[in-house]
């Protein structure tokens, strides 16, 4: 019995790749949501071994809200489109960019509504994808901890938590309409799945794992002196220029990491000392806080995690 | 996430250490259910509060949410803390499972939340299809209903071994010092015994609880002195955990057949039971074709050997023809694979009820196939455990149906095998997940090799050279068969040999078939349960009928205490040649004689199914003769008078010519 035992990261490991593969053959058009974090990193290697030696047979997408951090680019067209050699898509709503939409005079909720929900279910229209991959954890949020693994969509990209599919066992219901010949010409969209291979990863789980795997990662998560002011007590980091000062804030250096990235002016950042892996889970563990509280989406009213899901956000 | 002293501090000094410890860590999956308003979500959000395991913003939500709905006159409603969906909170109810994630030092949890509400009984279904480990809740004031039995089997179904029955809200009933009611406690304990008496054996162990209050949660409760058993979190964090893996049966469905350039061929799945190394040989189902597992593949380098739930590739030696939905096996230790199946069916949708002849998708493992239900064998009470026919089964319904399948299934019956015993049914047209299912070993199911279809398919019909006609004039008889039943010392089989030695006087044939005679030679594979017994007098009725082929009189005892299976041994010899003779003594007869020592043995509580005892013996209602024994009379004078009776019914039957 002890012999045949796999550690708890194995065991994870294996249902996720169980769950990149039913994907795979049994979709016609999968695409993995890439958005540069540490979830995504874990779900990328995840899906490199579960078709090794073969490279995952589905591309990558990131959504661009063009508000990523600096370190974000970089670390996106270095590693993940040069080094590993994927093939990476990217897409931008040209239209949120023409009208100038943007988190600071928009405030979060319409930027991420406009660049992130609606540029992420015009990828997909755009594309034909009929399955997502993406990195969320049911760990995450009370209403990501009600969710599917295989997440069923509408033909607008809906999620309907009233009216999820039976799940059982590791048998996942694959079957969805897909807008055939005259439909998809004529506009009408297919059905879709959001697939959740991390779901039943926890924060915990997911350092672990890039611990044991040496997973690269953007160098944010780790501590470091950066410019920031302070927003309401949270560090907010001044990457570039379109962050408007206020009348006599001044940046200064601090020690910081962030425990999530989003879009920048988004995410607040840690004071924190930990700058290597042992210590960032140290701190993690001993931490107080949730992993969302540095994100103010989740913030903006009392279930809105599960309305911008209801609405295509994955 | 927090953790107790000790870990802490480990945490603060050594953090590798910890964190090589965590990863050591067993893991529990659990469930809890029950019915509405027992208290479910108060229950995980009581053992996540009181294991410090939510952090202070999640706390501080879910206090303004229960400020502002009011649930608890203002305080914290602990169900908020699981209850994640907005109109799950604005009802007080849960919709959907949620699944949440916690540790202590001793172990880590995946805890499944589900709903109690019936309407959303797929919901619970989803939930506790992973599970190890059920918490049943029961609301003290009302105590056990049909919610929570629908429940209880749902998960005894699902292969659940380990069973906490949470007597909840016991604050509400408290006695005269204030304590907890001990009377009410051991009222429902009681009940539910005498319910689960009907399921398979499992593990049970009852806690009184407040999930309100904290009672015997984490903390110890001090309104319980007369219970010494463990608090909820005690018993979670030591329940030995037998797991329900299958090391034996090697299973390999293939998942995807990984092609990335002409020199690597390898085939992609999970281990679904058993083990694999190099150098294994296997066969390919359902075509037989066997080869040599050359590698086993993964990312991290090739592995000596893959167990479940690795997930990993092989290569093989041979370049056989296999695909997504084969199943890779040890030759020799093969699992069932039949285009016929039995299996037990809990229905899920709300738009259409299951109804025999319909066409649904069914899904296994990564084989998916077209196919129909042939026959609802029969739909189970929930509230009883009763079985009875039924022409559908509607919404929550829970049922043994009979399959047949486009492409072959290869199987395991669930209760050996969850990885390859499960299925799901998806409706045609809705894409809807319409039922969940649990495959049967054909001589489980209801009918057992009864009904099945034989295996090889080209069977040739033997050709006749001699007829009955002939066979008739030479014996002075026609072939008959007389099945003797009753219980254990009633006398059957006594009869019967008396009446083969009658037969015998008078220059005809006749062949005794004795039940506890053929245990020891052509059945010395199975005992004495339900489907053991049917099967043993399946046998015995397939060789009477081949006695009666060449012309014998069949004199068969057996205890056959199923009305349904004694139908079924009619139908199999055939109605016009055959007979049940009842011989009827009482069971405190039969007890005084017991000339096997059977009853003696039940007594020590040595044997168990032992009919008239602990397993019904359905008396005949449909008996062609009875042979009341207690009238008829006792000793060596009964026996004759009742071989008499015996010989007179053959003749007005036919069966003695001349
Ligand atoms: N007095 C008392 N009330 C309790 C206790 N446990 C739960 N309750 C109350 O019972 C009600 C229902 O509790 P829930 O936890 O929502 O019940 P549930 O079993 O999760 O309900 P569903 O998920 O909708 O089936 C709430 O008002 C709880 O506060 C208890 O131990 N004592
Ligand atoms: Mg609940």
């Amino acid at each position: 019995m002890d012999r045949a035992r796999l550690s708890h990261l194995r065991e994870l490991e294996a249902e996720s790749i169980h769950i990149f593969r039913e994907v795979a053959a049994s979709f016609e058009k999968p695409v993995l949501l890439y958005s540069i974090g540490k979830d995504s990193a874990v779900l990328l290697q995840l899906a490199m071994k579960a078709f090794y030696p073969a490279k995952p047979p589905f591309p990558l997408l990131h959504v661009d809200t063009t508000w990523k951090f600096r370190d974000m680019y970089r670390f996106r067209d270095e590693y993940v489109a040069k080094e590993l050699g994927l093939e990476l898509l990217i897409h931008i709503n040209q239209e949120g960019l023409a009208a100038g939409v943007n988190p600071i005079t928009h405030g979060s909720r319409k930027h991420t509504d406009i660049m992130k929900t609606q540029g992420l279910r015009q990828a997909l229209d755009k594309h034909g994808f009929d399955a997502a991959f993406g990195g969320a954890r049911r760990d995450e949020e009370k209403s990501r901890a009600k969710e599917r693994i295989f997440s069923f969509r509408d033909g607008q990209h809906r999620w309907d938590p009233r009216n999820q599919r039976p799940e059982l066992w590791n048998i996942y219901n694959t079957e969805i309409h897909r807008a055939a010949g005259i439909n998809r010409a004529a506009g009408t969209r297919g059905e879709s799945i959001r697939v959740f291979p991390l779901s039943n990863w926890t924060e915990l789980d997911v350092w672990q794992y890039i611990m044991l795997e040496k997973i690269p990662m953007v160098p944010l998560y780790f501590a470091a002196m950066r410019p920031v002011v302070y927003r309401g007590g949270v560090p907010i980091m001044v990457d570039d220029h379109r962050l408007p000062l206020e009348p006599g804030e001044t940046p200064q250096m601090k020690m910081i990491r962030f425990r999530t990235l989003g879009c920048y002016p988004l995410s607040g950042a840690i004071e924190s000392n930990a700058t290597t892996l042992p210590e960032i889970i140290r701190e993690m563990l001993e931490t107080k806080l949730s992993e969302r509280q540095g994100r103010v989406i989740d913030h903006d009213g009392a279930g809105s995690m599960e309305e911008k899901k209801k609405e295509g956000y994955f | 996430m927090r953790a107790d002293q000790a870990e802490r501090e480990l945490i603060s000094r050594d953090i590798e250490e910890y964190l090589a410890r965590h990863e050591r860590k067993d893991l529990l999956r659990f469930l809890t259910c029950g019915s509405v308003d027992d208290g479910k979500s108060t229950l995980i959000g009581r053992l996540l509060h009181d294991t410090h395991m939510v952090h202070e913003d999640t706390l501080a939500a879910a206090t303004r949410d229960s400020k502002a709905l009011g649930t608890q006159a203002g305080e914290l409603d602990l169900a908020f803390l699981v209850d994640g969906l907005k109109s799950e909170r604005e009802q007080g109810i849960t919709i959907d499972v949620a699944f949440r994630y916690f540790t202590t030092a001793a172990r880590k949890f995946i805890i499944a939340d589900t709903p109690g509400h019936e309407q959303f009984t797929r919901n619970m279904a989803t939930g506790a299809s992973n599970c190890d480990l059920a918490i049943l809740l029961v609301d003290a004031r009302h105590g056990i209903s049909v919610q929570t039995r629908r429940h209880a089997f749902i998960t005894s179904l699902l292969g659940i071994g380990e069973i906490v029955l949470a007597v909840n809200k016991l604050d509400l009933i408290t006695d005269s010092s204030g304590a907890f009611s001990q009377d009410r406690f051991n009222e429902i304990v009681r009940a539910f015994e005498e319910f689960s008496t009907r399921l398979p054996a499992r593990n049970i162990r009852a806690i009184p609880m407040s999930a309100l209050k904290g009672d015997n949660v984490v903390e110890r409760s001090a309104q319980t002195p007369w219970y010494s058993g463990p608090t909820l979190l005690e018993h979670l964090e030591t329940v030995p955990l037998g797991g329900h893996r299958n090391h034996v049966d090697f299973r390999f469905p293939v998942q995807w057949v990984n092609r990335p350039n002409l020199d690597f061929r390898g085939f992609a799945g999970t281990v679904a039971s058993g083990c694999v190394k190099p150098g294994d040989r296997v066969m390919v189902l359902p075509s037989r074709r066997t080869t040599t597992v050359k590698q086993v593949v993964t990312f991290d380098g090739d592995l000596n050997e893959a167990h479940p739930p690795l997930s990993v590739t092989l290569t093989l030696a041979d370049e056989v023809d296999c695909s997504r939905g084969d199943t890779l096996v040890h030759p020799g230790n093969e699992p069932h694979v039949s285009q016929d199946v039995s299996a037990m069916v809990v229905w899920m949708d709300d738009a259409a009820p299951l109804v025999p002849g319909k066409e649904y998708i069914l899904k296994h493992g990564p084989h998916k196939t077209p196919a129909s239900v042939v026959r609802i064998a029969h739909r189970v009470d929930v509230n009883t455990l009763d079985r009875s026919p039924a022409p559908a089964l509607a919404l929550n319904d829970i049922g043994e149906v009979a399959i047949r399948t486009s492409r072959p299934l290869v199987y395991d019956a669930y209760t050996r095998n969850r990885g390859t015993g499960a299925f799901i049914l998806v409706d045609r047209l809705t894409n809807m997940t319409a039922g969940a299912g649990m495959l049967l070993d054909p001589s489980e199911a209801d009918g057992g090799n009864w009904t099945s279809a034989p295996r090889a398919t080209h069977l040739a019909p033997s050709a006749q050279v001699i007829t009955p006609d002939e066979r008739a004039k030479r014996l002075g008889q026609k072939p008959f068969t007389l099945l003797f039943t009753g219980l254990s010392g009633s006398g059957k089989s006594e009869v019967a040999r008396a009446v083969e030695r009658r037969l015998f006087d008078l220059g005809r044939f006749g062949a005794v078939i004795d039940g506890s005679a053929l245990r020891s030679g052509m059945s010395r594979d199975l005992g004495f349960t339900k489907h053991e017994r049917s099967e043993n007098l399946r046998r015995g009725m397939e060789l009477a009928r081949a006695m009666n082929e060449v012309g014998l009189i069949v004199l068969a005892s057996f205890t056959a205490p199923d009305a349904s299976v004694r139908a079924r041994a009619r139908e199999l010899v055939g109605g016009d040649r055959f007979a049940l003779v009842h011989v009827s003594t009482p069971l405190d007869a039969c007890r005084r004689r017991d000339p096997s020592g059977l009853y003696a043995a039940a007594a020590r509580g040595s044997v168990k199914d032992v009919p008239g005892l602990d397993l019904d013996y359905e008396t005949p209602t449909d008996a062609d003769l009875a042979l009341p024994m207690q009238e008829i009379g006792a000793g060596e004078a009964g026996v004759r008078a009742a071989v008499e009776r015996v010989m007179a019914f053959l003749e007005t039957r036919g069966a003695l010519v001349r």
